[in-house]
């Protein structure tokens, strides 16, 4: 470690050491724990520098602040898991005992078929042997044995996408794309005389209304030409495949505006906790 | 002294972009560290001075309000909370005004979590909004937190046709059979409405088809900017509303605040941000058309291109 960092390090923890003493002081007219959360609200303002410290450069105090973030929410996550999941849900539905150790409701009960009547007790122990046996990855000799599992997980998964999305994302699209180009509910057409004594450019009058579904029209037709290449683009069809790119632009364009305005915003939250809990520069 | 503080920090700010223009022209380049601290003071500058502008509702957002608005009494609406930290800037002022807005106009409203990470943000709303503001409603009687289960997309395919199946218990193992809430709940077919705020996966383009599009339930969504451009193809057929990003927030807010006098003096992040934002994108809008110059003029001169 070099000099220079060292004088680096010990400035950060003296300025850490300064910034908890002082917030908790603060805190400690409004708080009863007052000096832990001081040393919370430090430790996040800390993170949050440490975090934008590599917009300068990069630096072992982004590092430490990536990989402490990734090792928490891992943790995170899994705990979160185990306790809503596996606790909340299986263990209550395997037996009374387990169910009474971690304080859950009982949950008897089953499935009811006519000829075979099938207790939760039974059948949620399927899996759990799956689950086990995906944990087999972790060995080198019974590594094959989570493959099943793996299997069931892909195939179900598949299954249940195909379907929803054939019918959200296909069929209801192209329903959804068939938009009255001369009219519709609240706007029917009433001829040219109506069109023009009524006209407004207001985003609920009937002038934008049609203009919104012209767009859709041509932009979904003009987007399916340029990628259709069995044709040269060429005249009258290169044409609508220019405009068809630039409606893939537009749209790209909107995406990334979308985009900006999302990342100012984590700024935009992360600056107002600087100013106001860290710093207390407003109220 | 707001006004003061403003005026220094616009001159400073569209000084130095001028300084820059001047210095670009002469054939200096700009180090990408003095992007970083002119978008900096452009944040900064408004969050401290507190720069803010009124909103007006865009159909889409218009949309959404309007329906909550006119559900009658006493209709079941659940609120899912699948965001995270990262994205709480921007989804949660939506999560804290739509919770407002259902819980004021009567509704039963359900609380849940398709993430890990929204439970506790669903609890910073239940503790910082619906306890203080709303002190009279009985948990399980006229709200109720059932909280976070793993799995995804199968959570959903669950719970469109039985929730106790999934979520036995609420998020203090409270069974649901001895609700009030859930008494005439079993499915999600039985709601009213579906808010899905969110932005990543699974989230509200999980709940139009998983249940939304299947149970014939209508789903109006919150998102993160980042995906707003991907669902407006579902609008409004499959999805009644969209408030996309930190605008639609602020947008919503306004709404509610002009339509209830209740919260006329309520807390409104989403309008306050929106002032960083504007500032913001004029000083991204100045920096393209600073390199544009640079660049034409480049060209014309018989540079690189």
């Amino acid at each position: 470690m070099s000099r220079t960092a060292v004088i680096v390090f010990a400035i950060v923890v003296v300025l850490f050491a300064v910034s908890w003493v002082a917030k908790a002081v603060v805190l400690s007219d409004t708080s009863d724990s007052g000096t832990l959360d001081a040393f919370l609200v430090t430790v996040a303002a800390f993170l949050t520098l440490a975090i934008y410290s590599f917009l300068y450069k990069d630096n072992p105090y982004y590092k430490f602040a990536e990989h402490l973030f990734v090792g928490v929410s891992a943790a995170f996550w899994m705990c979160q898991g185990f306790w809503t999941t596996i606790v909340g849900n299986l263990l209550p539905r395997l037996s009374e005992g387990m169910a009474n150790w971690f304080m859950q409701p009982y949950q008897p009960g089953g499935y009811d078929l006519g000829f075979l009547n099938l207790s939760y007790t039974v059948l949620y122990w399927i899996p759990v042997i799956l689950g086990l046996l995906l944990l087999m990855r972790l060995s080198p000799k019974g590594g094959w044995l989570s493959r099943w599992p793996l299997a069931l997980i892909i195939g179900t998964t598949a299954g249940l996408n195909f379907v929803r999305y054939l019918r959200s994302d296909f069929i209801v699209q192209v329903s959804s794309t068939f938009v009255p180009l001369l009219g519709q509910e609240p706007h029917q057409w009433q001829g040219i005389g109506a069109f023009f004594s009524n006209f407004s450019l207001d985003a609920s009058g009937q002038f934008v209304a049609l203009l919104a579904n012209w767009v859709i029209f041509i932009g979904v037709f003009c987007g399916l030409v340029y990628f259709f290449f069995s044709k040269e683009h060429t005249g009258l069809f290169g044409r609508a495949s220019r405009v068809g790119i630039w409606v893939l632009m537009i749209t790209f364009g909107a995406s990334f505006g979308y985009t900006v305005m999302g990342r100012i915003s984590l700024l935009v939250g992360r600056l107002t906790f600087l100013f106001e809990d860290w710093l207390g520069l407003i109220t | 002294m707001n006004n003061i503080g403003i005026i220094i920090s616009l001159v400073l700010i569209f000084g130095g972009l001028l300084w820059l223009l001047i210095r670009s022209i002469g054939g200096h380049e700009v180090d990408r560290r003095v992007i970083f601290l002119f978008i900096f003071l452009s944040v900064a500058a408004p969050v401290i001075f507190r720069i803010t502008f009124q909103e007006k509702a865009t159909p889409v957002v218009e949309a959404l309000f309007d329906r909550i608005e006119n559900l009658p009494p006493g209709s079941n609406v659940l609120l899912s909370f699948d965001f995270d930290p990262a994205m709480a800037p921007e989804v949660q002022p939506m999560a804290n005004a739509i919770s407002r807005h259902c819980l004021n106009n009567g509704y039963n409203v359900v609380f849940m979590s398709l993430w890990a990470t929204g439970q506790s943000l669903m609890t910073t709303t239940l503790s910082r909004v619906i306890l203080p503001e709303f002190p009279e409603l009985v948990d399980g009687v006229d709200y109720i937190n059932i909280g976070y289960k793993a799995g995804n997309e199968g959570v959903l395919n669950v719970i469109v046709s039985d929730f106790r199946k999934m979520f036995p218990t609420d998020v203090n193992s409270v069974p649901l059979d001895s609700t009030e809430i859930f008494k005439d709940i079993k499915s999600c077919a039985d709601l009213d409405l579906i808010i899905a705020l969110g932005g990543g996966r699974p989230g509200p383009k999980e709940w139009v088809l998983f249940v939304g599009d299947p149970a014939d339930v209508p789903v109006g969504v919150g998102v993160a900017a980042v995906v707003a451009p991907q669902l407006y193809p579902y609008y409004p057929q499959q999805i009644v509303g969209i408030l996309g990003g930190v605008k639609g927030a602020a947008e919503y807010e306004q709404e509610l605040t002009s339509h209830h006098e209740r919260f006329a003096d309520m807390d409104t992040p989403g309008i306050d941000m929106m002032g960083p934002q504007t500032l913001a994108h004029v000083v991204i809008m100045a920096f393209i058309v600073i390199g544009n110059i640079v660049y034409f003029r480049s060209r014309g001169k018989g540079g690189k291109s």
